[in-house]
């Protein structure tokens, strides 16, 4: 048994119900328990679907146990094909059904409807949502197109424009819908021809005719990439091993792209904007922001790339929930000199940020919470999310656009860099210090907690005047962290007054962390007050 | 006039007898492990520890939503496939979790084992877990478990499973004297205001089941008179009166008549002089029909058609066609029971359309043909149907809402003039 208050990946079905409501003319039966159709909520409320999810649940109850479920099951087979007419049926246990063993594929063949039915055995107590819908899409796929596949030895005849299929997208997917066109985008300016985009939008006819495409865009390895093995395998495609999430990977994919479709490299740069943002020079301060990432596979790897090499960060951490994916992010993880973190439970996770204090966090809807606890910048790369991560507009992470958002969504969250350097230098001004609210709103508006309400003494007078401030839960980094004494329960270090008032100068948005580290610092060499040298000599001793 | 004469019961035929369609097929509901997201944050120092699979830790996040990282009282004990090899195995497993779980978080003082359809299908014995881990952890920590499955429990039914769970665990009240019992998770403003009334009716000592704190679980005995707050409590009232209380019947308190009702009612049981009871209750109910008038002139005559969710569906139906004119189609109920419901169907309209269960397919299509201007449903339908050109109210903010007494009836009414409001105002 495992503890668990947060799962990053739902179960296995819910990876099924990803791939059928992506498509059209797909059904899925579900033997399913009262309650399992909470799911379709995630549908209708997290992205917003204005149709319910293709799945009928059989709802079994305590009573139906000892009789008939398998009856239940075909009942709601035949009452979904005859209300439906899909094309194609998906049948199938979740965790509950999988333990009274009706066998839904068994059941549903013997039904002798006159569509393909597809049965999924997904293993609900090992694998979970992704492995769900990469298998889901995979049956689907082999379903469908295996009747086409070519006797082996047959040469592939190739048209005279290229063409290939876009595979991956799936409902629930992290700005699955804003990528597809991005992608699009890239392929038309290499002159390729896109065959058929699945699992989204696709009907079990268009996934008939796969094989009819030269090779195969894989846009998210996670759901796609066994799908896209086993066309290989049978038609011959080759696919793309590249994801185009970054400027460096977009230009990488486009090259693989190309020599795949044997057509020269080209790419509109037009209204790429991220190399020029992050070389002008109000980007210089976010050189070697020390940056945490973690995600599904694909997601935390792209960023590790982009974190390093286009906006300069500095990797500190990087993992992934997606154990499938494990080789991969250790690769990366070795690639960036910092430890993998491979793991489900997002107490690990919020540990390894605790320790790591990085300046910005890249995760998900959990590093996000987790990130606002601990104070610090964050912004959000990977599924799962929460129903502001389907926004309106149009917001791909992939191709050209893509750069673009990832530069504004990241750089967002932290401080801009000229605001931050006018923060340094007048840290003392009267009117313009973290004692002082903006003065749009009046100056003493909104008193900082721990201030006080600031005088009108206070205002008109000089910063040396100003009411010794700040118990250090004033910043946001105290506010999470303790950076008291009492951390080591042993040793109580106390602040020089000169010291105390030095610390004071530091911008209040690094003090927290400049107290934590100078009293860490004293602690570990047994001082007992902080005085202006030890401030220093911590200082010195911890820059980087 | 005494406020009982308020309102009509079963001299006027209402639905008391109608017929009730009865329905089965797949259900659009969630299952009673939801009960945990309001009940954790009503009883402060208990912890809900699901034992299940991944789709129940899935579930409770859904439903949870942002809840879920406040340092929550509630997680999942997700059973794998080595759990799944051998029993004993299994009970080992949960012994070890439930101690790292307690030495994690020593501000426990109740540990709710909560069962779920993969637990109740292997047959994990929860019970029998609970009294060894209760044993172990004796005195500073209690277990109890009950049962959330979907298999077994509907939406708030859960709530109903873990309350009766706490009647074996309330102390014997010495002696015959006579006490009332609230029963039902009420909000702590709605629990106040009660109180204040209560106290102004001559009513008293007040208790409510469930207590804020677990070590604060009132006593019951032969003198106990308990009311039920919530028509969802069908196994905890049994459990009640196993022990000797009486139950004092009554509509729910929704609108301002419901709770007229249900105050007198208990009152009446304290022998209260009528005209005590219409002046302690004149203030805030004069108050509350004033604030329901200015709403009424929005829902007056509009039709509105319930589906399945977490039984208060027949008292909101009561509450909307008699104070605010509403027009009642069909309303659906996971559970109906006729014995808890008497009052409230004696005052519904006759000829309203009943239904017990679900059939989803069959009822969306029913609510299609009705058209009704108002739709109230789960989240799983909500939008789908606002697509079909549908106005739809989600149901489970009528769970999550303080909604009973006097001092809520309009913002009970509110919830439903708010989407028509909406729908009228947007251009787009």
């Amino acid at each position: 048994m495992q503890l668990a208050v947060w799962t990053y990946e739902g179960p296995p079905h819910i990876g099924a119900m990803r791939i059928a409501t992506a498509m059209e003319g797909v059904h899925y039966v579900l033997h399913a328990p009262q309650g399992d159709t909470y799911a379709d909520l995630l549908f209708t409320m997290i992205e917003r679907r204005s149709k319910r999810p293709p799945v009928t649940y059989t709802t079994f109850q305590a009573q139906d146990l000892g009789g008939d479920t398998a009856n239940l099951f075909r009942e709601a087979v035949l009452d979904a094909y005859e209300r439906f007419r899909p094309q194609a049926l998906l049948v199938g246990a979740s965790c509950t059904a999988e333990l009274i063993q009706d066998d839904p594929g068994g059941l549903a063949k013997t039904l002798g409807l006159p569509i393909p039915v597809v049965p999924l055995e997904l293993p609900a107590y090992q694998r979970k949502e992704n492995w769900g819908a990469s298998e889901t899409f995979y049956q689907l796929v082999r379903a469908c197109a295996a009747p086409h596949v070519p006797p082996p030895g047959t040469r592939r005849l190739r048209g005279a424009v290229p063409r290939c299929n876009i595979l991956g997208p799936t409902a629930l997917g992290f700005r699955h819908r804003d990528d597809v066109p991005e992608v699009e985008r890239l392929l038309e300016t290499l002159g390729i021809e896109v065959n058929v985009i699945a699992p989204m939008g696709a009907t079990p006819a268009d996934l008939a005719r796969l094989g009819d495409a030269d090779f195969n865009v894989v846009l998210y390895p996670e759901v796609a990439g066994q799908a896209a093995s086993w066309l290989k395998r049978s038609f011959g495609q080759p696919f793309t091993t590249i994801v185009p999430i970054g400027v460096g990977a977009t230009k990488d994919f486009v090259a693989e792209v190309a020599q795949i479709a044997g057509v020269a490299a080209a790419t509109a740069n037009g209204t790429l904007r991220l190399p020029w943002y992050s070389r002008s020079v109000d980007s210089t301060y976010l050189t070697n922001k020390r940056v945490f990432i973690f995600g599904d596979a694909t997601h935390a790897i792209a960023a590790a790339r982009v974190a390093s090499q286009e906006l300069g960060f500095q990797v500190v951490g990087l993992g992934s929930y997606s154990r499938e994916f494990g080789r991969e992010i250790r690769a990366a993880a070795t690639a960036h000199g910092v430890e993998p973190l491979i793991t489900d439970d997002y107490l690990e996770v919020e540990q390894q940020i605790a320790a790591l204090q990085p300046e910005l966090v890249l995760g998900t809807q959990m590093e996000r919470h987790v990130a606002k606890r601990l104070g610090i910048p964050c912004a959000v790369i990977s599924a799962p999310v929460h129903v502001q991560d389907f926004p309106a507009r149009h917001s791909p992470q992939m191709g050209i656009e893509g750069a673009n958002v990832l530069f504004d969504t990241w750089v967002h969250p932290l401080m801009m860099g000229l605001e931050e350097h006018l923060l340094g230098m007048f840290r003392e001004d009267f009117e313009f210090n973290d004692g002082v609210s903006p003065s749009h709103l009046g100056g003493h508006a909104m008193p900082r907690p721990g201030h006080g309400a600031p005088s009108e003494l206070g205002k008109e007078a000089a910063p040396a005047a100003q009411p010794l401030p700040a118990p250090a839960a004033v910043t946001p980094h105290a506010a999470a962290g303790d950076p008291s004494a009492a951390v080591t329960g042993t040793l109580v270090v106390a602040w020089g007054a000169d010291a105390e008032k030095e610390l004071k100068k530091i911008p209040f948005f690094v003090r927290g962390k400049a107290r934590r580290n100078t009293e860490r610092f004293a602690q570990e060499r047994g001082i007992g007050t902080i005085t202006l040298e030890t401030l220093y000599d911590a200082k010195a001793h911890y820059s980087r | 006039m005494s406020a009982a004469a308020a309102f009509p019961v079963s001299s006027v035929p209402g639905c008391g007898d109608a017929p009730v369609l009865r329905e089965r097929g797949q259900r659009e509901v969630f299952c009673g492990l939801t009960g945990i997201v309001w009940l954790h944050r009503k009883i402060q120092d208990a912890f809900f520890l699901v034992v299940g699979s991944r789709t129940c830790a899935h579930l409770l996040q859904s439903a949870a939503g942002v809840m879920i990282f406040a340092e929550p009282r509630f997680a999942t004990a997700i059973i794998d496939e080595r759990d799944l090899a051998g029993l004993a195995d299994c009970n080992d497993e949960l012994d070890r979790v439930v101690t790292r779980l307690i030495e994690r978080r020593p501000d426990i003082k109740l540990l709710f084992l909560v069962g779920s359809c993969p637990s109740e299908v292997i047959k994990l014995d929860l019970s029998r877990a609970a009294q060894r881990l209760s044993r172990r952890f004796s005195p500073g920590v209690r277990v109890l478990n009950y049962s959330g499955s979907g298999i077994e429990t509907t939406f708030t039914q859960g709530e109903d499973a873990c309350l009766a769970a706490l009647v074996p665990e309330m102390p014997a009240e010495p002696g015959t004297a006579r006490s009332l019992l609230v029963v039902g998770a009420l909000a702590e403003v709605v629990e106040d205001q009660f109180l204040r009334l209560f106290a102004a009716l001559g009513v008293g000592p007040v208790r409510f089941l469930p207590s804020r704190r677990a070590a604060e679980l009132p006593p019951i005995g032969p003198g106990t008179r308990y009311i039920l707050a919530q028509p969802f409590l069908n196994d905890t009232a049994r459990a009640l009166e196993a022990r000797g209380a009486t139950r004092i019947a009554a509509p729910f308190p929704l609108g301002v008549e419901g709770t007229t009702a249900w105050l007198t009612a208990a009152a009446e049981v304290w022998g209260t002089p009528a005209a005590r009871i219409a002046e302690a209750i004149a203030p805030a109910a004069t108050r509350a029909r004033a604030a329901l008038g200015r709403i009424k002139e929005r829902l007056q005559g509009k039709s509105i058609f319930f589906f399945p969710d977490s039984q208060l569906e027949i008292p909101l139906a009561r509450f909307l066609s008699r104070e605010l004119g509403m027009k009642l189609t069909e309303v659906g109920t996971p559970y109906l029971h006729k014995q808890h419901l008497a009052e409230e169907l004696a005052m519904l309209p006759e000829g309203t359309m009943l239904s017990e269960g679900q059939h989803v397919e069959r009822q969306l299509d029913r609510c299609r043909a009705e058209k009704p201007d108002i739709a109230v449903c789960g989240l799983g339908l909500a939008n789908p149907l606002e697509a079909e050109g549908m106005t739809t109210k989600w149901s489970i903010e009528l769970v999550f809402t303080p909604i009973q007494g006097f001092d809520q009836a309009a913002d009970l009414a509110e919830l439903f003039a708010r989407p028509l409001v909406r729908r009228a105002k947007l251009m787009v």
